[in-house]
């Protein structure tokens, strides 16, 4: 155990040093654009590819955030409705506690604001420049219940599915799960059907 | 498997998810991907950062996860195949993907980097969770049962040798990030 530990803060310290110290080298920009991603996806994408391995090895889970969202629903169901939500049988396989992913959840929140905060990213807005060029300045409420029902259907679509774009997209597709490679197509299908007739 | 670990097994394993969340959010933030406005470009097909972000990320992760499973170092965890629910489950979290602008984990990044909006994203995300959990039965009792192929991984329908598989899958995506790289 305390061996384990050692070797995942030293992986971890290294890391840590090195992805920053890699994009200093990708990237010849100082101050990101606003807008523009401050590092080149495919060394982002090679980072979580990184990252996958390392939660393999450590944690022996693959990465996944929307049932996080599923265990919290439970947790708030049962202080506000206990008896019910013990009965329904989603909680009972899925027990509504704070895990692994719930906490990957919540990390992701603080890194981003780590790396916004760092490169000068917070962006502090209610309305996207896309959203806002194509509905106004003035929709906010449009855009709050659009997000809110939009997120309502995600996260029924991935309890369905079976995963989201991290646990499908990402750890699905790259353990060659067949299953995962039809959602993650289905995924943005839906997605273009909608987004297409919306914006242009 | 979560009763019989030890209490201080299971914040052990919370505080490795903590660093392994902040990471994860750090990357998707750096990558750009928190960003509406990018993320509605891929379903536009305008903005081809999130494929590159996807693919890259399958590339690494496929090759090392397989190459240290190989040597006996981790344990897959292969998605099951239920062919009726991944494509049903798919087309409806498609469509809320591009109402909402984030997915759940990047609306969460994008939360991180102060865009109020995807907040009611991640209301949502937990209000959808807990309908679905009110016909989760019923669900897996119909839907669930279509198509269900059970822990189906393309190296078994594929006739040849796992390493030949990923090869391929590999050669295959660095194809298509070369090609996307061009457009």
């Amino acid at each position: 155990m305390q061996r384990s530990w050692l070797r995942f803060w030293s992986v971890t310290a290294a890391l840590a040093a090195a992805i920053p110290a890699a994009a200093s080298g990708v990237e010849l920009e100082v101050v990101p654009l606003r807008g523009e991603p401050a590092w080149s996806p495919y060394l982002v994408g090679a980072a979580i590819g990184v990252l996958s391995m390392l939660t393999f090895y450590f944690s022996d889970k693959p990465i996944g955030v929307s049932t996080a969202y599923a265990r919290v629903a439970g947790m708030l169901g049962k202080l506000l409705a206990p008896r019910h939500t013990e009965s329904l049988e989603y909680f009972k396989e899925t027990r509504p506690v704070v895990e692994w992913e719930v906490m990957v959840l919540a990390g992701v929140l603080v890194g981003a604001f780590f790396a916004a905060s760092g490169g000068g990213q917070l962006t502090g807005e209610w309305l996207p420049p896309l959203w806002e060029v194509r509905f106004g300045a003035d929709s906010h409420w449009l855009r709050i219940a659009t997000a809110f029902g939009g997120g309502a259907l995600m996260a029924f679509g991935a309890r369905l599915a079976g995963g989201c774009t991290s646990g499908h997209g990402i750890s699905g597709t790259l353990q060659l799960s067949v299953g995962s490679w039809v959602a993650v197509a289905c995924f943005f299908l839906g997605g273009m059907a909608v987004a297409m007739p919306l914006f242009r | 498997m979560a009763e019989t670990q030890s209490k201080q097994q299971q914040s052990n394993q919370r505080l490795q998810g903590l660093v392994f969340g902040i990471a994860f959010g750090f990357l998707l933030q750096k990558g750009g991907v928190a960003q509406y406005d990018i993320l509605l470009g891929s379903l536009l097909l305008e903005d081809f950062t999130v494929f590159k972000v996807m693919l890259s990320a399958i590339l690494v992760g496929m090759t090392g996860i397989f190459t240290m499973h190989h040597f006996g170092w981790v344990k897959l965890h292969p998605k099951p195949t239920q062919l009726g629910a991944n494509i049903i489950g798919g087309l409806v979290f498609g469509v809320g993907f591009a109402l909402s602008g984030y997915c759940p984990g990047t609306g969460a990044a994008a939360v991180g980097q102060g865009n109020y909006d995807a907040l009611f994203a991640m209301f949502g995300l937990v209000a959808g969770s807990y309908l679905y959990a009110e016909v989760s039965g019923f669900m897996s009792r119909t839907v669930g049962t279509w198509g269900d192929w059970g822990k189906l991984m393309i190296s078994d329908i594929v006739p040849a040798p796992r390493p030949v598989v990923i090869a391929s899958v590999a050669a295959l995506i660095g194809v298509v990030l070369v090609l996307l790289d061009r457009m």
